[in-house]
């Protein structure tokens, strides 16, 4: 009887809410929630050995030239930004060879063999601006992400974009090898620097 | 009576808890000044620019950043107006670049060294003079897996106008 009069009394659980509110805006200040998010590239190693580059002929390659004032000149031609992507895929894909059995190109003797050889080379000059150049190498590989894209939905009938990383590795790594991504880089020009 | 009234007076109080959102304040201000965020003091303004095909960065703690732009407002009395580059927490030079990588890779461990990103995260109107430079300096330290830092496009069409 007497043992639970004398019981502790409640602790007073009233501030429990501030405590967690202060965890709250704690970790809620702390944590950077913006993941970064970019275009991946990889740079050439720099050559010590001058060697010759194997040749290249050049209906495989797709020259991309972009001047100090932002403007595009593909294949000797000006493009706008916009065209440039449906111009990129129609070399990619050409299939010129008739090696390649997935392409639906057509096959025109002036552009390229097959996707395997077909090279894109980029150049810019010095005055080129950032922006631009970003929109280019976004136009370049959505080129190459859009030929995928048509690539497994017509072997796999699955969406490349959606598909799992880790769960497709093996469908990915096809998709890929179908469709090679080779972008180029010249060094750039100092015309209009 | 009295034998009962004596053991209630025996009860514990309630403790007393009107302190505790002091107590609470105090610490939060207290993790507020004391926390050192690692986020940058960004000196150069970068308004990056938009794309739609990228990818996350995985794993933070092997990215490096690359900053380049024009100095902010209240650097622009002392340095310029003309891009630079911002290496941490300062200003840098060109010739800072590869002393830079090669530094940050010694933090990294033997295996985690190939799988480091240098994050290049310039302002869109930066011309590209100097990101090659800075392409050339990477590469010199061999660093060679870069990313160019982009904000999602919300409207692709939208990329294709000349105002991006």
């Amino acid at each position: 009887m007497a043992r639970n009069k004398r019981a502790i009394p409640e602790i007073n659980a009233g501030s429990m809410a501030d405590i967690a509110f202060l965890l709250l805006i704690f970790y809620l200040v702390t944590t950077t929630m913006d993941t970064d998010k970019g275009i991946n590239r990889k740079l050439p190693p720099i050559d010590e050995l001058t060697e010759e580059p194997p040749p290249i002929k050049e209906r495989n390659i797709f020259t991309v030239l972009v001047n100090s004032n932002d403007q595009l000149l593909v294949e000797d031609e000006y493009l706008e930004i916009s065209e440039l992507r449906a111009k990129a895929m129609e070399f990619i894909d050409n299939n010129g060879d008739g090696s390649c059995t997935y392409c639906k190109g057509y096959g025109i003797s002036s552009s390229s063999d097959n996707p395997v050889k077909a090279v894109i080379s980029l150049q810019n000059d010095r005055g080129t601006s950032y922006g631009m150049y970003v929109k280019v190498q976004n136009e370049l590989v959505a080129a190459y992400e859009d030929l995928r894209e048509i690539y497994a939905e017509n072997e796999y009938g699955r969406s490349y974009r959606s598909m799992d990383p880790e769960e497709d590795e093996e469908i990915i790594k096809e998709v890929k090898n179908a469709y090679q991504q080779k972008i180029s880089e010249a060094e750039p020009l100092n015309i209009g620097g | 009576m009295a034998v009962i009234k004596k053991k209630k007076d025996k009860a514990l109080p309630a403790v007393n808890t009107s302190a505790l959102p002091d107590i609470v304040f105090m610490l939060l201000f207290f993790f507020m000044v004391a926390t050192v965020m690692r986020e940058v003091d960004l000196k150069v303004s970068v308004n990056k620019p938009q794309a739609t095909e990228i990818q996350k960065l995985e794993r933070k703690s092997l990215v490096t950043y690359i900053y380049a732009g024009s100095p902010r407002q209240k650097y622009q009395d002392k340095f310029g107006k003309t891009p630079r580059i911002q290496l941490n927490d300062a200003f840098a030079s060109l010739d800072d670049v590869q002393p830079f990588v090669i530094q940050e890779r010694e933090t990294k461990t033997e295996e985690e060294r190939p799988m480091m990103t240098m994050s290049i995260k310039a302002d869109k109107t930066v011309k590209m003079g100097l990101i090659s430079d800075i392409k050339l300096e990477l590469r010199k330290a061999q660093a060679y897996k870069i990313n160019y830092s982009s904000n999602p496009a919300k409207d692709a069409q939208a990329l294709y106008t000349a105002d991006y």
